[in-house]
């Protein structure tokens, strides 16, 4: 049992970290919005496979915040968005794909190399689920990094809130309070930016944030 | 009955509630002589007091612990010798400023600038003694920085002293900093600020050099030591001219209290080679501070450099100590100390008396410039006898006293050979090489000084139309020349009061003064050497009236003007005679080139052009170009690159963050 307990939730965070690299690749909007459902799909079941076996009823309700609001609300919400302003056809990577997807491997390198160190004397589970969140963080950031649209610097930071989860959920007995907050932190950060995307709109006619630059007088 | 140290804190508790009362009375006729009259009254109760605890027997240190500050320690206060001592001398210090300050305030322009912060100045320098834990300490010093800041700023409409005003700010933080970092290195890891804890603990070779490093640039740039002097002669002059003398004559005193009590009570057992910087960077000071002071034409500014001068003296005599210590020779540690704390006694008298001095001729002249001035003995005969005695006594001439702490300071040199570090042996002799020559060129700076400002024939309108000052400036500058005068003709009663204070910190003394016959000082041993201040001041005295008497006897006894003789020229305006930078020019043709980058142009006219003949001369602090420009250039230089980073865009910051994130990672990855 306790073979199958580690592989399994080996199973999932790691291809959170694959999906993770699936949304680097992606310079599509919508597929890119998909594949972040996927995701929180998979995020999601990853806490309830971690509230199975710790034995946290709460951890179920983590859970269904995943399923429920990033799964589905949010990428419903950016669909539309994305159909409002018509820009579902742009490609918008800032950096070639090529140099991303090496930049990443890079972190995962670099965060395994780290935590499998750092967190030598812990339960090995949580340990790979650390290593793992922790390259999700950083590819969520490095996503927003090489990113020049809005939308997938949106997309890159709840892909980061992702790995923040499966960390809090790794760990044992972190209290329900808190992944409420950090659910509805994103919910918020949704919301400011969604109409902060719309105030880009309005005024620029682009959501590519370079019209920003230019509007502040300055080159790219 | 209330302890005398819950006195003085209560003096101290009067003052900044003089202070915020002169708020409110600033703009009203009546605040000048109330506030003044106020500080008179409470810095000479402080300067009681502590002359009692001093003198009074030698009773153990008392603490107090008030309710503020750091909540697990308080804030602590605690009145032991050294403090009493310098105690006296801010509360003396004070006390005659205010006296100044009566008459000398009424021709302030905006007195509601000068009066809440001089009575919090005090105050602040008062609490910086009595503090017994680092975080009090800290706090009072840095509330003491910033109160005489706001009074150099007092007339912050001149551009120049603005400018000495931000000076003075950057160089205060850069002190209080280096402090700051002092007292965190010796309250250890475990953060026991109280001073008993940091006594208590040893001390690492490494984290006690550091320490000394700290506080020579803490304490030393607030006291104005070489190299960290160079906002002092900018910003002593720009305040008003009591405040002048609070800062120069008061307040460097106060940064020595610092480096003293770190140094040599905090720091535990003294280790030689801690007083070879010290020493090294005193002789450096002295000659340097007398050289500026010899070339500057400003009279307060004069009277700053020579401040700083002073200061350096001082730290060689405090650098002697630390190597008598070390080496177990306690006569001669406490001989070095008792000269160093005289000093800082006879400094404050004698330059406070000089800056009231600087201050009357501002009042009666309005001029500070000693190009413009000449012949005041004659429109001001008091201020001119009083800043005589200044002069005399601060080029240690006797009988007054500055003789006597440099005589002693000069004693303790010649007991150099005792020393068995053979670095020591030689460095000592040198550094007093240097200190006669300061020595020599400081009587040359105040010869100069007095014979152009009040001797010879006014040079301008300003100076010919002088009138003398009124009586409260004359009052407080004849009781600091007579004070002067005291000192040096009973030093053994100076020594004496001393001695608790030199046997709290280094656990041993000088002989006993009282009970030498005939007011004489003895400071090693009967067959050593001893110096008589009355015997020298009654020979001065009878041989002066006696030679008075002859002449006006036996010569004709008639009183004649005639013409000063023109050496033989037609024109004999006032131009024509010596001038501060004339009389300056031998020794600027010695030390011009090397230590001053003195630049001389001369432009003659050809013959028969009747365009008048011009001569400039520029000086460079050399210090300032080596040191500080670089400095500054580089901050100004790095402020201006990272200046960009307001302007990224979006993605960049982002990406700035992220790299900091991975380089940070990495680190860690690679350390751990």
């Amino acid at each position: 049992m306790r073979g199958l307990v580690f592989d399994i939730a080996h199973l999932l965070a790691g291809s959170l970290v694959l999906i993770s690299f699936v949304m680097l690749y992606q310079d599509r909007l919508y597929a890119l919005l998909n594949v972040f459902a996927v995701h929180a799909l998979v995020l999601a079941m990853s806490v309830t496979w971690q509230a199975y076996v710790q034995n946290a009823p709460h951890l179920y309700v983590t859970a269904a915040i995943a399923l429920i609001f990033k799964a589905l609300i949010i990428p419903v919400g950016l669909h539309r968005i994305i159909r409002q302003l018509g820009i579902h056809r742009d490609i918008e990577t800032a950096v070639g794909i090529g140099p991303t997807m090496l930049a990443g491997m890079g972190l995962v390198a670099l965060s395994l190399m780290l935590m499998l160190r750092v967190t030598a004397e812990a339960d090995p589970l949580a340990r790979e689920d650390i290593a793992f969140a922790l390259s999700i963080v950083l590819l969520g950031l490095l996503m927003m990094v090489t990113r020049r649209n809005a939308v997938s610097q949106v997309v890159g930071f709840m892909s980061l809130e992702n790995g923040l989860i499966l960390a809090a959920t790794a760990a044992k007995g972190m209290p329900l309070v808190v992944e409420i907050s950090v659910a509805f932190s994103v919910l918020i950060a949704f919301i400011v930016i969604g109409v902060f995307l719309f105030r880009i709109r309005e005024r620029f006619d682009s959501v590519d944030d370079s019209a920003l630059d230019d509007y502040r007088g300055e080159r790219q | 009955m209330m302890s005398a140290l819950a006195a003085l804190l209560f003096c101290v508790a009067a003052l900044l509630a003089l202070a915020v009362l002169a708020v409110a009375l600033s703009r009203t006729k009546l605040a000048t002589p109330l506030v003044y009259g106020a500080t008179l009254l409470i810095a000479t109760t402080i300067a009681i007091i502590a002359a009692m605890a001093l003198t009074g027997g030698a009773t153990a240190p008392t603490g107090l612990t008030l309710p503020l500050g750091l909540p697990w320690i308080g804030a602590r206060f605690r009145l032991d010798a050294l403090a009493a001592f310098f105690l006296v001398v801010i509360g003396l210090g004070a006390a005659i400023t205010s006296l100044y300050a009566l008459g000398y305030g009424r021709h302030e322009t905006s007195p509601h600038r000068v009066l809440p912060f001089l009575p919090a100045f005090i105050a602040g320098m008062s609490l910086v003694v009595l503090a017994d834990d680092a975080f009090s300490f800290l706090i009072s010093w840095e509330f003491m920085s910033l109160a005489s800041w706001a009074l150099v700023m007092a007339h912050h409409h001149d551009a120049d002293n603005t400018r000495a005003g931000y000076i003075y700010l950057v160089m205060a933080s850069f002190g209080t900093l280096a402090l700051l970092l002092a007292f965190g290195l010796i309250s250890g890891p475990e953060g026991n600020y109280t001073f008993d804890a940091i006594r208590a603990a040893p001390h690492s070779p490494t984290s006690m050099a550091l320490t000394l490093a700290l506080m020579l640039i803490g304490a030393g740039s607030k006291a104005g030591l070489a190299p960290l002097h160079v906002w002092l002669p900018l910003a002593h002059p720009a305040a008003p001219s009591h405040v002048s003398a609070l800062m120069s004559g008061i307040m460097t005193k106060v940064a020595v209290y610092g480096f003293v009590r770190v140094v040599f009570d905090l720091l535990g057992p003294a280790q030689w080679w801690m007083s070879a910087p010290v020493l090294l960077l005193g002789g450096l000071t002295a000659v340097l501070g007398i050289l500026h002071a010899l070339m500057e034409t400003d009279l307060k500014r004069v009277l700053a450099y020579s401040t700083i001068e002073n200061i350096g003296v001082v730290f060689v005599s405090l650098g002697l100590a630390l190597a008598f210590q070390a080496n177990g020779i306690g006569w001669a540690a406490a001989l070095a100390f008792t000269a160093a704390l005289f000093h800082v006694l006879n400094h404050s008298l004698f330059k406070s008396l000089l800056f009231f001095g600087a201050g009357a001729v501002l009042t009666a002249t309005g001029e500070r410039d000693m190009e413009r001035l000449g012949g005041l003995i004659h429109a001001m005969p008091r201020t001119s006898l009083t800043f005589l005695v200044g002069c005399v006594a601060i080029s240690a001439l006797p009988p007054f006293n500055g003789f006597v702490s440099e005589w002693l300071m000069f004693q303790t040199i010649l007991q150099s050979p005792n020393l068995p570090q053979w670095g020591l042996k030689i460095l000592v002799p040198a550094i007093g090489g240097l200190l006669a020559l300061a020595a020599a060129l400081a009587a040359a700076c105040f010869v100069r000084a007095f014979g152009i400002t009040f001797l010879g024939r006014p040079r301008s309108v300003a100076a010919q139309t002088a009138r003398e000052v009124d009586r409260f400036m004359i009052a407080a500058m004849v009781v600091l020349a007579l004070l002067c005068l005291g000192a040096g003709i009973v030093p053994g009663l100076v020594i004496d009061a001393i001695s608790p204070a030199a046997r709290m910190v280094l656990h041993a003394v000088m002989p006993e003064q009282a009970s030498v016959p005939w007011l004489s000082i003895i400071p090693i041993s009967e067959g050593r050497s001893s110096y008589n201040g009355l015997l020298v001041f009654a020979f001065i005295a009878l041989s002066a009236s006696l030679s008075a008497y002859v002449i006006h006897r036996v010569a004709s006894r008639a009183l004649r003007r005639g013409p000063a003789w023109g050496c033989g020229f037609a024109a004999t305006g006032a131009a024509t005679q010596y001038s501060a930078s004339g009389f300056a020019q031998p020794i600027r043709r010695v030390f011009g080139p090397m230590v001053l980058r003195a630049r001389i142009r001369v432009k003659m006219p050809p013959p028969g052009d009747t365009a008048p003949a011009r001569f400039d001369l520029e000086l460079h602090d050399r210090v300032w170009n080596a040191l500080y420009e670089p400095i500054a250039g580089a901050i100004g230089a790095a402020t201006e690159s990272l200046n960009q980073l307001q302007f990224l865009t979006i993605r960049r910051y982002l990406s700035l963050v992220f790299m900091s994130l991975i380089a940070l990672l990495l680190v860690l990855a690679l350390w751990s």
